[in-house]
């Protein structure tokens, strides 16, 4: 097939932002494949997408994607997109961070656009490590594990991502791999429907930072690992706890339906005007 | 227009309406919380909107956020909140997105003193962020003038797709005086120039005859790439020095070209003055005095108030420096601008009257100064 067939042509930035910066092996452009798959299916119009990102290697790929992008500062993204956001609530707006991002410099941001419930789709690709500068411990680098800043073993707790942003008051919490890119595609398309702030937690894996600290083999490795660590909601429902413990449970983890941000703003605006109406001589 | 019984903060929020500001995030702290109580209850009635956010990085990221999509946008802080929000000052001045940054200045470092007024905040406005971008920075003394600029502010960031900072003081902002706004009809309201070429043409950070390329909004047909990082002219990141080098020399040719639109100070009794007092902000007030009492008793002293404090208007007091004018610059700080002045006309031809305590500096302070025979 002639590359210009293909379903993603159209949204990718050809000719000057390839070859893109991430390792091979990476599975990060396998999340940027189900984005573009996910807007696709909706038949987005591109003018009316926007991607804003912060730093690090997820950072990186709104700069390869042909809608309105913004690369801004570390752990702000969120915060960026909520004024993009209430100034046009007509778009879809699409945050992509990573762990680092997202939850240790973001993680005020990203409990506070949940708590609004702001419609935005936060996609968090999870690599449980800072790959962009080397290796270093992350907020969901697991307890015991290696990295350059935790040489002895990491002490802290893994941050359980979906069910802080599940309390923090998301509309809908999802969890897949990049193994499981079928339906990371079916997710990222539910989470762009949904009405309201939704997160999809996106498993990914560092091969380079990460993997070869704590001998965790080579991308394929670590892409069977997650395809054998991972289990469905519904599998997962006959797990017990302990059985639990080592696996990812992939799927819709929380769905709900609450008011949305900017749609409660317009009625704030309704009731102003009305009030001030009323108030005139 | 009728005169009202007006604070400084409510005058600067009603610039900014008056500007066409429909995007207003910021977080509560002392002493400019007014500017973000009196937009959230009018904002709405404008169809404009209102977002308190979870801290001041937040805010100034949503501000940022909202300019992108096309709404004029300003956030409102004090000296804490301002350290916070450095790093995307500096990406504002990177991607050159239009904004207005209010700092309601208060003592410091730290805490310092909530309610009692500083100009401690002057270096920072200009050196805040990291890196080398130059900035605006505008400062008003009376209530009329937090009005005035707080508009020129907006219409400097629009037209400079620039940053622009409003360094008011606690007294200024918390201050009520009898004030008389312009009409409307007579406000001049600039908006940012967006590009008239088809999406294939443009380029966000072009180089153009007035410095400033045309901003697109998100949304509107031109999908382009924002980033801090160093970029070419479409905005995608770049390593290359004749891209980087090219980029800092416009950035700055955009200030530095445009002083004259970007300058202003007030003249009085400068002509014949041997010793020239400045001032600006709420120590412009007490200068103003000091300046009258000197005349009264025949002493030939004049005074110049400054609007804008970034860009320094160095030039102006190089050529009064050359007619061998001396000058007293009373700010409340331990010397900040000062230090602009004595590298604009010599140290030795300023006398500074500083503190930063929290107190304003009186008349008397500063009569005292133009007094002093020897400068130093």
């Amino acid at each position: 097939m002639r590359r210009e067939g293909h379903q993603a042509y159209q949204y990718l930035r050809h000719d000057k932002r390839f070859p893109n910066m991430w390792c091979a092996g990476c599975g990060i452009g396998i999340v940027m494949g189900s984005l573009v798959r996910a807007v696709a299916n909706l038949e987005l119009e591109k003018d009316r997408v926007a991607v804003v990102s912060g730093i690090g290697c997820t950072g990186r790929m709104p700069v390869y994607l042909d809608f309105n992008t913004m690369h801004t500062t570390h752990g702000r993204a969120l915060a960026f997109a909520t004024g993009l956001k209430m100034a046009r609530p007509d778009m879809t707006v699409i945050v992509v961070m990573g762990d680092g991002d997202a939850l240790a410099i973001g993680g005020n941001h990203f409990i506070h656009a949940a708590r609004r419930n702001i419609g935005l789709t936060a996609i968090i690709v999870n690599n449980s490590t800072y790959g962009m500068t080397g290796g270093q411990v992350s907020p969901t680098t697991p307890s015991g594990k290696l990295a350059t800043t935790a040489p002895y073993g990491n002490i802290d707790q893994s941050f359980p991502i979906t069910e802080l942003a599940k309390a923090a008051g998301a509309s809908l919490v999802a969890r897949s791999t990049v193994y499981h890119v079928a339906e990371l595609d079916r997710l990222l398309t539910k989470a762009l429907q949904k009405k309201g702030f939704s997160v999809v937690e996106a498993v990914s894996y560092c091969h380079t930072g990460y993997g070869r600290l704590n001998k965790a083999g080579q991308p394929v490795d670590m892409m069977r690992a997650l395809k054998e660590n991972a289990v469905t909601v519904n599998a997962a429902a006959k797990l017990s706890a302990s059985e639990l413990q080592e696996k990812i449970v992939r799927g819709v983890l929380h769905e709900t339906d609450l008011p949305e941000y900017t749609e409660l703003y317009d009625q704030i605006i309704a009731q102003a005007q009305a009030q001030a109406q009323e108030n005139q001589p | 227009m009728k005169a009202q019984f007006l604070q400084g903060n409510e005058a600067c929020a009603l610039g900014a309406l008056a500007a066409g500001c429909r995007f207003f995030a910021g977080y509560p702290i002392t002493p400019s919380t007014d500017i973000a109580e009196v937009l959230a209850r009018q904002l709405p009635k404008v169809g404009g909107k209102f977002v308190q956010m979870e801290d001041e990085i937040a805010s100034i990221a949503a501000v940022l956020g909202a300019s992108v999509g096309g709404l004029k946008s300003m956030t409102a802080t004090s000296g804490p909140g301002f350290s916070l929000m450095q790093e995307n000052i500096g990406y504002a001045a990177m991607a050159e997105i239009p904004c207005v940054i209010v700092n309601v200045q208060r003592a410091g470092p730290s805490t310092g003193l909530p309610t009692s007024p500083s100009q401690g905040d002057v270096m920072q406005a200009r050196w805040g962020s990291h890196g080398d971008h130059p900035i605006i920075a505008l400062s008003p003394s009376t209530v009329r003038e937090a009005f005035d600029l707080t508009v020129w502010a907006f219409n400097l960031s629009e037209k400079y797709r620039t940053p622009v900072i409003l360094l008011m003081d606690e007294v200024v902002g918390h201050m009520r005086e009898r004030t008389e706004l312009p009409p409307p009809e007579s406000i001049e309201v600039v908006d940012r120039v967006k590009p008239n070429v088809p999406p294939n043409w443009y380029f966000p950070y072009e180089e153009t005859s007035a410095d400033v390329p045309p901003f697109a909004s998100f949304g509107e047909g031109y999908r382009f790439h924002i980033t801090g990082l160093f970029h070419d002219r479409a905005g995608f990141p770049t390593q290359r020095l004749d891209e980087i080098q090219p980029w800092l020399d416009r950035v700055f040719n955009k200030i530095s070209r445009h002083e004259d639109d970007i300058i202003r100070l007030g003249q009085e009794w400068v002509e014949d003055a041997a010793t020239v007092v400045v001032a600006y902000g709420a120590t412009a007030r007490s200068a103003r005095e000091a300046v009258k009492s000197a005349r009264q008793r025949g002493r030939k002293v004049g005074l110049i108030k400054l609007f804008t404090l970034w860009p320094f208007p160095e030039r102006i007091f190089r050529r009064l420096a050359r007619q061998g004018k001396r000058f007293v610059i009373a700010e409340m700080n331990l010397g900040q601008l000062s230090l602009e002045l004595e590298r604009a006309v010599g140290r030795q031809r300023v006398q500074g009257v500083h503190r930063a305590d929290g107190q304003l500096i009186t008349p008397d302070e500063i009569l005292e100064a133009t007094r002093r025979r020897r400068m130093r």
